[in-house]
């Protein structure tokens, strides 16, 4: 069995060898410093305490997990706005941490950036053209005509057209999900290999959510894009994303191909996310749903073992509250860090 | 036909509640019809500005300033609560018979009171009752909600939102009202949460006997509580019946295609969306109000469609004269 998992194991980091890996996370920490007023530092939030991944060009992948988990902090750190407080961050081959100012600048714009608040997002005063306008000046496209044919281009891209009738628009002008349009073009306009899409629907209506997702979906495939699609909605990752990580309390604590885990979810935290969302159904009044009581802990002091295991029904008494559990591979590319899957 | 229902607690006959503003009236509420039972939820279901919010407050008779039309009836319980003045539907409607759950309630607790002392308030005020015996009836509905009992000594700041939430929910419980109108009781609570606040909602209906009117644009997470269904679109009631059998053959247009846009866990379905926006309540068109959106529309959706009752069931379209 165990020779069959590494044989499996060897197979599979010999097919990855053949694609190009786009970026490669390895044991990130990043912490917030936590300062009271007249104590100095008094802790840290961890928001992110070990997380390891590598991401293939081209591929689609969903970061699931609850609020305050860390998704964020994730996402803004390979952003490079955040710096990590430990571990590696190696995108096309280069590391982070040892950019000078100019290439950490470069590589910023080779990374899209979608948010979760359109209105939120889009300053004001400024119309549709400006706002698509600032991210060609800042990286010197310095000929005004060429960076109107992008912005004509982008703009057709993402569905708002007939362009002349929205190019002058102000943000307030447009409807939610045509903001959203505007925030999307702005994060391609500058033609990036990777897209970061912070739950770019979940202040959307139902309907206008499928369009938004959808237009994403064809953006992906056209451009061969790369993309993080970060969620709370695990409905609908397997439209949107080929792998998923489920994330808890600053860990991934599972990570596999979105069908796999959806037919067999292994980490008990993945369940619980799996039972807790409905489909509309009106048999679902009829009975209670089995949810583990209690909230996500805090991330200044964790709690030691498996972070999971206050509110774990299977908990296992000495080992869950005392080791932090490691990541096992109990199926080929099938990872989860749980101490049932100890072999 | 008309159905009776023998266990009426709730009818709502062409209620309307438009706002005046600078550019216009907005037609927010526009002769909406419904009826409820006893120990029933219905959920209403619609897009975000179709006017759930409004419905609420002309319901519960929490108006802005710049109300241009107020009309309707409403009976609760034998009751024709429209015709009473502001002060005897205080003293007799608002909390003890219904009482609500408006949006954002977790984030409108009053941060300087602790949590049970605001939720005996009202049953200090409307119920008579001392501060024990009103804090007495705060430690119950708290074991009802799912809230520790020590809680009731702590600041809204000391709790998570799901817990805040419980209190919002453990306030409009304490007058023991027939009805509750909850207004996008989880659309800002994590997944978890959602699933336990439902689970609590269920189990307040079963114990307590409560009606309730649930206000969201969450599908999904609606049926976890319905017994009937009632779809808003652009200021009115588009289509009611049962849940069990709206959800799986839903009758109006639009019905059919928001329900065509919900993501489905557990099926290969291919979510779609509907094209266009709802239109606007200021000026709204004459005839039907989706018609400009509608993949069905024929010459008779110029006019307006009266309400078609199908069986139990109603629906506002012409396709089903
Ligand atoms: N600048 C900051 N300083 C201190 N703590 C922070 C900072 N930003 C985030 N945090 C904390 O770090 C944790 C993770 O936050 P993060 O925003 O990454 O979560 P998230 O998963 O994106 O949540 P949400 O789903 O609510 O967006 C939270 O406890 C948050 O309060
Ligand atoms: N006091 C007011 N004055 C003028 N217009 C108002 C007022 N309150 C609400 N409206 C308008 O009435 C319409 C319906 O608003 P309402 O808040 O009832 O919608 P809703 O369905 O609850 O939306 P959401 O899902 O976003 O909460 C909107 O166009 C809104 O802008
Ligand atoms: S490691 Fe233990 S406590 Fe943590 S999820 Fe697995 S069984 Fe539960
Ligand atoms: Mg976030
Ligand atoms: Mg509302």
């Amino acid at each position: 069995m165990m020779t069959e998992i590494q044989e499996a194991k060897k197979m599979s980091t010999k097919i990855k060898e053949k694609h190009e890996v786009l970026l490669s996370i390895r044991d990130l920490h990043v912490w917030y410093e936590l300062r009271r007023f007249g104590f100095g530092l008094a802790g840290h939030v961890k928001a992110v305490d070990g997380v390891s991944f590598e991401l293939e060009a081209g591929e689609t992948v969903a970061v699931v997990g609850e609020s305050g988990c860390g998704k964020s902090t994730l996402m803004k750190t390979i952003l490079g706005i955040n710096i990590p407080t430990a571990g590696e961050l190696i995108f096309e081959g280069k590391n982070l941490a040892k950019l000078t100012s100019n290439e950490l600048q470069k590589y910023r714009f080779e990374i899209g950036y979608v948010q979760q608040d359109p209105y939120a997002a889009l300053p004001p005063f400024m119309s549709i053209q400006q706002i698509l306008e600032e991210p060609l000046l800042i990286s010197g496209v310095k000929d005004k005509d060429e960076r109107l044919e992008r912005i004509h281009k982008i703009m057709s891209e993402v569905k708002l057209h007939p362009v002349d009738d929205f190019i002058h628009k102000f943000p307030h002008m447009l409807s939610g999900g045509q903001q959203q349009r505007v925030v999307i073009a702005r994060a391609m306009i500058l033609e990036p290999n990777l897209i970061v899409a912070d739950e770019p629907v979940s202040m959307l209506d139902a309907s206008v959510r499928v369009e938004i997702l959808k237009l994403l979906r064809a953006l992906q495939e056209k451009h061969k894009l790369t993309v993080i699609y970060i969620t709370h909605d695990l409905s609908t990752v397997k439209y949107f994303s080929a792998r998923i990580f489920v994330m808890y309390a600053g860990n991934l604590v599972e990570k596999s191909e979105t069908r796999r885990l959806l037919e067999n979810p292994l980490h008990p935290y993945t369940m619980a996310l799996l039972a807790a969302t409905s489909d509309p159904d009106a048999a679902n009044a009829e009975t209670f749903k089995d949810i583990p009581p209690g909230e996500p802990p805090s991330l200044v002091n964790p709690p030691k073992g498996c972070r999971f295991h206050p509110r774990c029904a299977k908990m296992i008494q000495g080992v869950c509250d005392e080791k932090e559990p490691i990541e096992f591979e109990p199926e080929p590319n099938h990872f989860v860090a749980c101490w049932l899957y100890q072999p | 036909m008309s159905v009776v229902k023998s266990d009426e607690l709730l009818k709502i006959e062409k209620l309307i509640l438009y706002f005046k503003t600078t550019k216009g009236v907005v037609q927010a509420v526009d002769g909406v019809d419904f009826e409820l039972g006893t120990n029933r939820a219905v959920v209403i279901l619609g897009e975000s500005g179709c006017g759930k919010t409004s419905l609420s407050k002309a319901l519960l008779r929490i108006l802005p300033r710049n109300v241009e039309e107020y009309s309707g009836k409403v009976t609760l319980q034998g009751t024709d609560v429209m015709t009473l003045t502001d002060e005897e539907y205080r003293q007799n409607v608002r909390w003890v018979g219904i009482s609500l759950v408006p949006q954002a309630a977790m984030n409108a607790l009053n941060p300087v009171i602790k949590v049970g002392e605001q939720v005996a308030e009202p049953a200090m005020l409307h119920l008579g009752l001392n501060k024990v015996e009103a804090l007495g009836l705060v430690h119950k509905m708290f074991q009802h909600v799912g809230v520790p009992a020590d809680f009731v000594e702590r600041y809204p700041f000391e709790l998570s939102g799901g817990m805040r939430q419980r209190v919002a929910i453990a306030m409009a419980l304490v007058t023991s009202p027939n009805l509750i109108v909850l207004d996008e009781p989880t659309s800002a609570l994590d997944l978890l949460t959602q699933a336990n606040i439902m689970n609590v909602l269920k189990r307040i209906k079963r114990e307590l006997g409560t009606s309730f009117i649930l206000i969201t644009h969450d599908i999904a997470t609606s049926s976890e509580l319905a017994d009937e269904v009632a779809i808003m679109y652009a200021g009115q009631i588009v289509e009611t019946g049962d849940a069990k059998d709206f959800f799986p053959a839903p009758l109006h247009p639009y019905s059919q295609m928001l329900m065509a846009s919900v993501p489905r866990l557990r099926s290969e379905s291919d979510p779609i969306f509907i094209t266009g926006q709802p239109p606007s309540l200021m000026n709204p068109p004459s005839g039907c109000r989706f018609a400009a959106r509608c993949p069905f529309r024929f010459e008779k959706c110029n006019q307006e469609p009266p309400v078609f009752q199908k069986g139990n069931r109603k629906v506002k379209c012409w396709l089903h004269q």
